[in-house]
C-alpha cells in the first residue's frame, strides 16, 4: 500500500504542506480516505510518501519519543529540527541493516521564529530547502514551487501559499495516475499546527473535449 | 570482621530501616575536598579546592567538562567520578547525535540518578562513592544540581559538597538572596568566599589549589585554572580564611590531607561507632 506526492513550502508566516488521501495497491486506488500528514509535537508536521504501513510504524516511533518528552516535564519540547534529526537517524539505521523503511518523509515546522523544512528518504539521504516535493511531485510540482517561492520565503502570503499548493496538487491529480482529488493542507506558524480535514479539489475537465486520438 | 551485622550487603536492611553501605558512601563524599556551586539568572559557576598528595605531586583534577553547555565538580572517589562523567559525556553525545540538541541538564542528571540508584538495590555491587555538583545552561536557563550516591538529585540556587562544606553552605545561606541578579564576577566572588570558608586554618586559596568552572546562557562551559585565576582571586580581600574553626573541632576531623601513616582514619569509624552505640540504645 503506497501513498504518492507530498508538497511543502516555506512562506511568510511559517510553512505549509499538502498531500492527498489515497493509498494505492499498485495501480488500484484501494483506500481513498487515508491521512499521510501527522502532527509531531507542538511545532512540527511530518508528511510521508511511500509504504503506508512503514509510515504507520514511524508514527508509532514518534509517539513513543514524544510521550517520553512529555512526561519528563522539564520544560523542554522537541522542535522540527530535533524530530528531523531523529527521523534521519532512524531511516539511515534501517537502511544500514538492509531493511529500509520505504518512505520519503517531509519534516516541516516552525519554532521560536525558525522555519524548518527538511527531507529524508528510505536511504537516509537528507536535505533542507525552501520547497520540497516527493514522489511524482518532485518531477512535476517542484519546479512550480521553486519558481514561486525561492527568494520570496518571507513574502509569500498565506493565500498565495495555499493557492500554489492547491494548483500544484490539482496538476498532480491531472497527471499522476496514483494521485487523488481529496487533499489535506497543513500549516505551522507561530499560532501552532493546523491540519485541515480532507477536502475535494475543484477541477476543470472541459479541455477533455479537445483531446483527440485516445479512442474518444 | 564487621562492625555491624548489616554492613556487608548493600541490599540488607538494618532493623532501624537503614542501608549502611549507602551511608558509608555518603561519608566518602564528605571526605573529598570541597566544591561549591551557585547560579544567577544568566550564569552558573563551580568552584573547587584541589588537593595534592604531597609537595612533589600534582593537584587532583576537580572539575570535568562534559559538553559545551555542561560541567561537573566532584567530591569523593575520583575513579568513581570518572565512570559517571564518562557516562554523562556518552549521554550528551547521544542527545546531539539523535536529536541534534544539547542534552537538557535535568535529563543527564536524572540519568545519573537512575544509574546510582541501581547500585543501591542490586546485591553484589556498591554505591558510587562520589558526589557531583552539575552546572549547565539550556533553553530553560542556567542550572545547578547536586547528585548523591543514594540516587537522589536536587536543584539548587547554591550548594556545596565535600570536606568542611558546611561552612560554605553557612556562607551561601547568608548571601544567596543576591545571587539571582548578581554579575558573573560577583557570583564568582561569592563562590570564592564560600570556598575559602572550607579551608583549614593557615591555608589559603592559590592559583594552584583553586579551580573555577563557568557556564552561562550562550557562554560555553570553561574551566579557569592557573595564572588566569589571579584576576578572580584578587576579587577577595584576603585569600585565607579569617573565621576558620580551630583545629580539633568536629568539622576538622575530616582532614583535607590524607592521614599520616599510623594515624587511624577516624572519620568513617567514629560515625559508624556512634551509630552502633545509637543502635544499641534503641534496642
Amino acid at each position: 500500500m503506497t501513498g504518492t506526492s507530498v508538497l511543502a513550502i516555506k512562506y511568510k508566516d511559517g510553512i505549509m504542506m499538502a498531500g492527498d488521501t489515497l493509498s494505492s495497491y499498485g495501480s488500484l486506488a484501494r483506500f481513498r480516505d487515508t491521512r499521510r500528514i501527522v502532527q509531531a509535537g507542538d511545532y512540527t508536521v511530518v508528511g510521508a510518501t511511500g509504504e503506508v504501513s512503514d509510515y504507520q510504524h514511524i508514527k508509532h516511533l514518534l509517539e513513543e519519543v514524544l510521550i517520553e518528552e512529555y512526561y519528563t516535564e522539564d520544560g523542554h519540547k522537541l522542535g522540527p529540527r530535533n524530530i528531523f534529526e531523529y527521523l534521519s537517524r532512524v531511516m539511515y539505521n534501517r537502511r544500514s541493516n538492509f531493511n529500509p523503511l520505504w518512505n520519503y518523509l517531509v519534516v516541516a515546522g516552525f519554532k521560536e521564529g525558525d522555519k524548518f523544512l527538511g527531507y529524508v528518504d528510505l536511504r537516509g539521504t537528507t536535505y533542507q530547502a525552501s520547497t520540497i516535493a516527493t514522489g511524482y511531485g518532485s518531477m512535476i510540482a517542484q519546479p512550480l514551487l521553486r519558481k514561486a517561492v525561492e527568494g520570496r520565503e518571507n513574502e509569500v502570503t498565506e493565500e498565495e501559499a495555499l493557492k500554489l499548493l492547491e494548483d500544484s496538487m490539482r496538476i498532480l491529480w491531472y497527471r499522476d495516475a496514483r494521485a487523488w482529488d481529496k487533499i489535506q493542507v497543513a500549516k505551522v506558524t507561530s499560532e501552532g499546527v493546523t491540519i485541515s480535514e480532507p477536502y475535494k479539489l475543484t477541477t476543470d475537465w472541459t479541455v477533455g473535449e479537445y483531446v483527440k486520438g485516445y479512442g474518444a | 570482621m564487621f562492625r555491624n551485622q548489616y554492613d556487608s550487603d548493600i541490599t540488607t536492611w538494618s532493623p532501624q530501616g537503614r542501608l549502611f553501605q549507602i551511608e558509608y558512601a555518603t561519608e566518602a563524599v564528605k571526605q573529598g575536598s570541597a566544591a561549591v556551586g551557585l547560579r544567577s539568572k544568566t550564569h552558573a559557576v563551580l568552584l573547587a579546592l584541589k588537593r595534592s598528595s604531597g609537595e612533589l605531586a600534582s593537584y587532583q583534577k576537580k572539575l570535568v567538562k562534559i559538553d559545551a553547555h555542561l560541567g561537573v565538580a566532584i567530591a569523593g572517589l575520583t575513579s568513581d567520578a570518572r565512570v559517571l562523567t564518562t557516562f554523562m559525556r556518552t549521554e550528551s553525545m547521544r542527545s546531539r547525535l539523535v536529536f541534534d540538541r544539547p542534552i537538557p541538564v535535568h535529563r543527564v542528571v536524572a540519568a545519573v540518578g537512575d544509574k546510582a540508584q541501581i547500585n543501591t538495590q542490586r546485591y553484589g555491587g556498591r554505591p558510587y562513592g562520589v558526589g557531583l555538583l552539575v552546572v549547565g545552561a539550556d533553553d530553560a536557563g542556567p542550572h545547578l544540581y547536586e547528585c548523591n550516591p543514594n540516587g537522589t538529585f536536587y536543584d539548587y540556587v547554591a550548594m556545596s559538597i565535600g570536606a568542611r562544606s558546611q561552612s560554605a553552605r553557612t556562607y551561601l545561606e547568608k548571601t544567596y538572596q543576591g545571587f539571582a541578579d548578581a554579575s558573573l564576577d560577583d557570583l564568582i566572588r561569592h563562590g570564592l568566599h564560600a570556598l575559602r570558608d572550607t579551608l583549614q586554618q593557615e591555608k589559603e586559596l592559590t592559583v594552584l589549589n583553586t579551580s573555577i568552572g563557568i557556564v552561562g546562557v550562550g557562554k560555553p562551559f570553561e574551566i579557569v585554572e592557573g595564572e588566569e585565576l589571579k584576576r578572580y582571586l584578587s576579587l577577595l580581600d584576603s585569600t585565607s580564611n579569617p573565621a576558620a574553626p580551630p583545629a580539633g573541632s568536629a568539622d576538622a576531623a575530616m582532614e583535607d590531607a590524607p592521614p599520616a601513616e599510623g594515624e587511624p582514619q577516624v572519620a568513617v569509624d567514629t560515625a559508624a561507632e556512634e551509630r552502633q552505640a545509637g543502635d544499641r540504645m534503641e534496642e
